[in-house]
C-alpha cells in the first residue's frame, strides 16, 4: 500500500480522534453543568462535617 | 513519511472512523429509548431540573447504547449471516469484536454510575438491571433457545419510561409500569411483522423465530392476537393516569388502524404475500413505528398539559 503525506487514512484516524476530543470536552461540560445544577438546587446542603469545620 | 504510527504491517483500509463506533451503539433503537424515557420523566408528578433532566436522558440513551455494543459482540456470529445486520460494524470488519465487548461494559458502567451521581441510586441500579436484561438474559439466553425470544425479550426495550419516572422521583408508582405494558405488548407484534418479510433472515441464522419454529401461518395468527389484546390494553390506559381525552382520541384511531392491518396479515397466504412483495406486512410494520411514537406522545402532550388543568381527566 503506498502510504501518501496525506493518506486517507488519515482522514479516518483524524474524524476518530476529533470524535474521542469532543466526547471528553462534552463529558467535562456535562460534570460541571451538573454540579452547577446540583449546588445551586433549594435541597443542596453542605455536609455536617463541612459545616462544623467553618 | 512522516507520521511514525503509519507503518506498513498494521495499516488496514478498513479501520474504523467515528461514526462506525456510533453505529456501535444502535443509533435507531437509541432513538426509541431518548424519547420512551424522556415521557417516563416528565410525565413524573415531580418538577426536574432542566440540565439534570437532560443528563438523565443522555445516561439512559448511553445505557441503551451499550446493551446495543454488547448485543452485537455476542451476535456477530449470526449478524454476518442475515442481511439485515451484515453491515453492521463487526460483521463489515470495521470494528474488532473484543473492542466492542470493552467499549460496551466501559459505557456500561460510565452510563450507570453517572446516572445514579446525576439522579438517584435507584435510577443508576434499575438502568443495570436494564443492561443485564437486554444482554444476559434477551441476547445470551432467550433469542437463540425460545420462539418466545421476542415476547419476554421485549421487556428489555420497555424499561426506558420507568428510569425516567425513577430518576424523575426516586420511586415506583403504577403509571411508568403502564407505559412500560404499551412496549412490552407493543414488541411482538412489531417484530414478527419484520420477521414475515425478512423471510430466510432468520431461518439461515438459526435463531428461533416463530416463522422458523412454528411456521409463518402460525406467526400471522399469533401478530393478531397480539394486536388485539394490546389494542384492549391501549385504549383502556387512556382512562389510566397516564390517559386523557388527547390519548383516548389518538389510541382509539391508531388502534383501529393497527386492528385493521393485523386482521389483513392473518387473512393472507404466502402466495398473496409474495406476489406483492410482503407490501401489507411492510406497512404494517411501518405503522407500528408510528403506532409507539404517536401514543407516547398523546402521554407527553397530556403531561406536558396537565399544570394547566388541560391534561388528563
Amino acid at each position: 500500500m503506498a502510504l501518501r503525506p496525506t493518506h486517507e487514512l488519515h482522514k479516518r484516524r483524524f474524524s476518530r480522534n476529533l470524535g474521542v476530543g469532543l466526547t471528553l470536552v462534552a463529558f467535562i461540560v456535562i460534570v460541571f453543568g451538573l454540579t452547577v445544577a446540583k449546588v445551586t438546587s433549594n435541597d443542596f446542603s453542605l455536609p455536617q462535617s463541612v459545616v462544623e469545620q467553618n | 513519511m512522516s507520521d511514525a504510527s503509519l507503518n506498513a504491517s498494521t495499516l488496514r483500509e478498513d479501520e474504523a472512523s467515528f461514526g462506525d463506533y456510533f453505529a456501535l451503539l444502535k443509533p435507531r433503537v437509541m432513538s426509541l429509548v431518548v424519547f420512551t424515557a424522556l415521557v417516563g420523566l416528565v410525565a413524573a408528578p415531580t418538577g426536574v431540573n432542566p440540565f439534570v433532566g437532560f443528563c438523565a436522558i443522555l445516561f439512559i440513551a448511553i445505557g441503551g447504547g451499550a446493551s446495543g455494543a454488547l448485543n452485537m459482540w455476542w451476535d456477530a456470529d449470526i449478524d454476518r449471516v442475515m442481511k439485515r445486520t451484515k453491515s453492521r460494524p463487526i460483521p463489515a470488519g470495521k470494528v474488532g469484536e473484543e473492542e466492542a465487548m470493552q467499549i460496551g461494559l466501559a459505557l456500561s458502567a460510565l452510563s450507570c454510575i453517572m446516572l445514579a451521581l446525576a439522579t438517584n441510586i435507584f435510577a443508576g441500579a434499575f438502568l443495570a438491571f436494564t443492561i443485564f436484561f437486554y444482554v444476559v438474559i434477551y441476547t445470551m439466553w432467550l433469542k437463540r433457545s425460545t420462539p418466545q425470544n421476542i415476547v419476554i425479550g421485549g421487556a428489555a426495550g420497555a424499561f426506558p419510561p420507568v428510569i425516567g419516572w425513577i430518576a424523575a422521583t426516586g420511586s415506583m408508582a403504577v403509571e411508568p409500569w403502564l407505559m412500560f405494558a404499551l412496549t412490552f405488548m407493543w414488541t411482538p407484534p412489531h417484530f414478527w411483522a419484520l420477521a414475515l418479510f425478512m423471510r430466510s433472515d432468520y431461518d439461515d441464522a438459526g435463531v428461533p423465530m416463530l416463522t422458523v419454529t412454528h411456521g409463518r401461518r402460525a406467526t400471522r395468527i399469533h401478530i393478531l392476537v397480539y394486536t388485539a389484546l394490546l389494542a384492549l390494553f391501549a385504549v383502556g390506559a387512556a382512562f389510566s393516569g397516564i390517559g386523557g381525552p388527547i390519548y383516548l382520541a389518538v389510541s382509539a384511531v391508531l388502534n383501529i388502524l393497527f386492528l385493521a392491518g393485523a386482521v389483513r396479515i392473518a387473512r393472507r397466504d404466502e402466495a398473496a404475500s409474495e406476489a406483492d412483495n410482503f407490501k401489507v406486512e411492510r406497512s404494517f410494520f411501518k405503522l407500528s413505528l408510528l403506532y409507539l411514537f404517536l401514543h407516547f406522545g398523546a402521554v407527553l402532550v397530556e403531561a406536558v398539559l396537565k399544570p394547566y388543568g388541560l391534561g388528563g381527566w
